[in-house]
């Protein structure tokens, strides 16, 4: 029997790439000046995957991916650098999911491709770092979960020994199969891309990018059916519509305000208590710090 | 019936975290807005004292369980329990600290009571909510504070519907207040074995010890970078300091590595590690190119430095002109006074 291994991965904006040209004058987050990229503790996650595809010639590994049709990127970097299969988790209903919402769909697709014996994801997204989605779906799913995983020992069909990263210290783990492990980003990075994956994949398309396509590439699917990456709606995953997006949400955002940077002239302060208490209360109050 | 409840982490020395405390003495004040009783949470065994420790800080129930297979924490056991406990009492908020255990507690718990819960909240108030959509009005509800986006937004977040409302908050962020010395409260001893189920123990640890993380001042959000200027290794210390009422991390320039006053790991810089922290806090640093190479995306940044000509001041936010030993505990004092 296959060894199926399921990589949950999210396509985020580079938060970190925040520099100063990414706010506007308004002080507000210019999004368009933020590239989308592959969350990097996922690329973490893929890494850990690919490893125990390297041991055991049958394991297979699986990304799947929830968001817009452009989420396809990262199911062909993930092919580019040794993941077998992906599939993407899209619909508008999905729209304004919070973590639970989220878990709960992805639950769904992964149950779709039962039977599996690990399922693998970054400990959180750089968007929100959060870091529940893992736990959240390994609830759904019902199996244990394993997060902050920074090196998988050993392994075979009905369990896993883990090396867990914890704030102070290092703790040893030994799971039943299957379980959910969430990766840390002081596990090993993750590969390259490898040039002879990448001249395969290249082409590797959603059923929605090829209609934006102008070429027809009807031939080359037929005879490489590996190419066409599934696209799986709400109704695939006979989702339950009051779980899904917004109304299977319990957490609603009230109110956002931007951190306002500001990009004037530097400011000359004194030594002096009356300046660093306020320079501290500005720091505070901006949320920079506290 | 509808308290607010706070998990209460068990260290290894057997007592009860900081960050609970901490979150015990908001939970306090919160209850007294919504005019309820606060309750604490301590799965375990064997902890020193909890009810001594505990009703100070203005607890009304501790629910204990006392049992060997709940300590050290492993998530199974710990949730089922919760979970029990929580049908049961219907707690209307609960607070969990945002650290190893709790933000691998709550979710799981969250997703089985299918209810809301937001992460490292900076800040919790209670206030109301209208709904324009279904006009309709929501009292006291508690507003969940939290950056997001990397930090570049701050959102408040709230849960209408769904109880209880959960949040996680970091250490340090909340103040630790006794309430009164003479508070007593009940015990509520919960017996754990009659909850847990083989199925709890699917994971078991095999090993666990003491070990310090590698230095990584990439990810930081916040750097509190020392130049050779910070004159020597027990001065670096303040710099230390300061990072650890922060959160931040301590980085340093390659003179200052040079002159042995840190270890490499932290050297900011063309030779060193690029970085782009929310704020980086330049100490005696005259800023080389090199150096600057390495740091001027940072979002904001503070120069402290005797010489007001020195490069770095040309790409900082603020300049503050003074000797890093004199400025830095100001800092710390003054961070301390403002931030709870």
């Amino acid at each position: 029997m296959r060894f199926r291994i399921i990589v949950l991965a999210k396509q985020v904006p580079d938060t970190r790439n925040v520099g100063k040209d990414a706010m506007k004058a308004d002080g507000t987050v210019n999004r368009a000046a933020l590239p989308a990229i592959f969350n990097p503790e996922d690329l973490h996650a893929l890494e850990q995957a690919l490893s125990i595809k390297d041991k055991l010639p049958y394991a297979e590994v699986i990304l799947l991916t929830m968001g817009p049709t452009r989420a396809a990127e990262i199911i062909r970097e993930a092919m580019y650098r040794g993941a077998d299969q992906g599939f993407l988790i899209t619909d508008r209903k999905f729209a304004g999911s919070d973590t639970l919402a989220t878990s709960y769909a992805l639950s769904l697709a992964v149950r779709k491709l039962a039977p599996y014996h690990l399922v693998i994801s970054g400990r959180q997204a750089i968007d929100g770092d959060t870091a529940q989605v893992g736990p959240q779906t390994a609830e759904k799913l019902g199996i244990p979960q394993i997060t902050y995983a920074e090196e998988i020992r050993s392994l075979d069909a009905k369990k896993i020994i883990v090396k867990r990263r914890l704030e102070r210290g290092v703790e040893v783990v030994n799971s039943t199969l299957p379980a959910l492990i969430t990766v840390h980003s002081s596990a090993a990075p993750c590969r390259q891309r490898i040039g002879k994956r990448l001249m395969k994949f290249k082409h590797a398309r959603t059923v929605t990018e090829l209609q934006n396509e102008t070429k027809d590439y009807t031939e080359l699917y037929t005879e490489r059916p590996y190419l066409l990456i599934e696209e799986w709606s709400a109704e695939d995953l006979k989702a339950d519509a009051v779980s899904l997006g917004l109304s299977g949400s319990p957490t609603k955002v009230k109110k956002i305000e931007n951190v306002v940077f500001q990009l004037k002239e530097s400011k000359s302060l004194s030594n002096s208590d009356k300046d660093i208490e306020k320079l501290m209360q500005t720091l505070i109050g901006s949320h920079i710090i506290g | 019936m509808n308290n607010i409840f706070v998990y209460c982490e068990v260290t290894e020395e057997r007592t009860i975290a900081d960050v609970s405390l901490e979150l015990l003495s908001k939970g306090k004040k919160l209850a007294g807005a919504l005019n309820v009783n606060l309750e604490a949470v301590v799965l375990g065994h064997k902890v020193i004292k909890p009810e001594s420790l505990l009703y100070p800080f203005g607890v009304d129930v501790i629910h204990y369980a006392d049992d060997e297979k709940l300590f050290p924490y492993t998530t199974l056991p710990h949730t089922s329990i919760i979970i029990d406990l929580f049908r049961k009492e219907q707690p209307e908020i609960v607070l969990f600290g945002a650290t190893s255990i709790g933000r691998d507690l709550a979710p799981r718990v969250a997703s089985a009571l299918r209810c809301g819960l937001t992460a490292d909240c900076t800040s919790l108030e209670i206030g109301d909510h209208f709904e324009n959509k279904t006009q309709t009005e929501y009292k006291n509800l508690l507003y969940q504070i939290r950056p997001a986006f990397g930090g570049n937004i701050i959102a408040t977040i709230i849960n209408p519907e769904t109880r209880p409302q959960m949040a996680s908050v970091r250490e340090g962020v909340m103040k630790k207040e006794i309430y009164s010395v003479k508070y007593k409260g009940k015990l509520n001893k919960i017996d754990a074995k009659a909850i847990l189920k083989d199925d709890d123990f699917a994971v078991t640890i095999i090993e666990r010890h003491l070990e310090k993380s590698r230095i990584d001042i990439k990810n930081a959000q916040v750097i509190i970078a020392g130049g050779y200027g910070v004159g020597s290794k027990e001065n670096f210390q303040l710099l230390f300091d300061l990072a650890e009422v922060l959160g931040a991390q301590v980085g340093a320039s390659r003179a200052a590595v040079d002159a042995g006053f840190v270890e490499h790991e932290r050297q900011v810089g063309q030779t060193g590690v690029t970085v782009r922290p929310k704020l980086y806090i330049a100490c005696g640093i005259s800023g080389a190119v090199q150096h600057r190479a390495g740091m001027d995306q940072s979002a904001q940044i503070i120069s402290i430095n005797t010489d007001v000509n020195a490069p770095i001041n040309q790409i900082a936010d603020y300049i503050i002109h003074g000797n890093v030993a004199d400025i830095i505990p100001k800092m710390i004092k003054y961070y301390k006074k403002n931030s709870k």
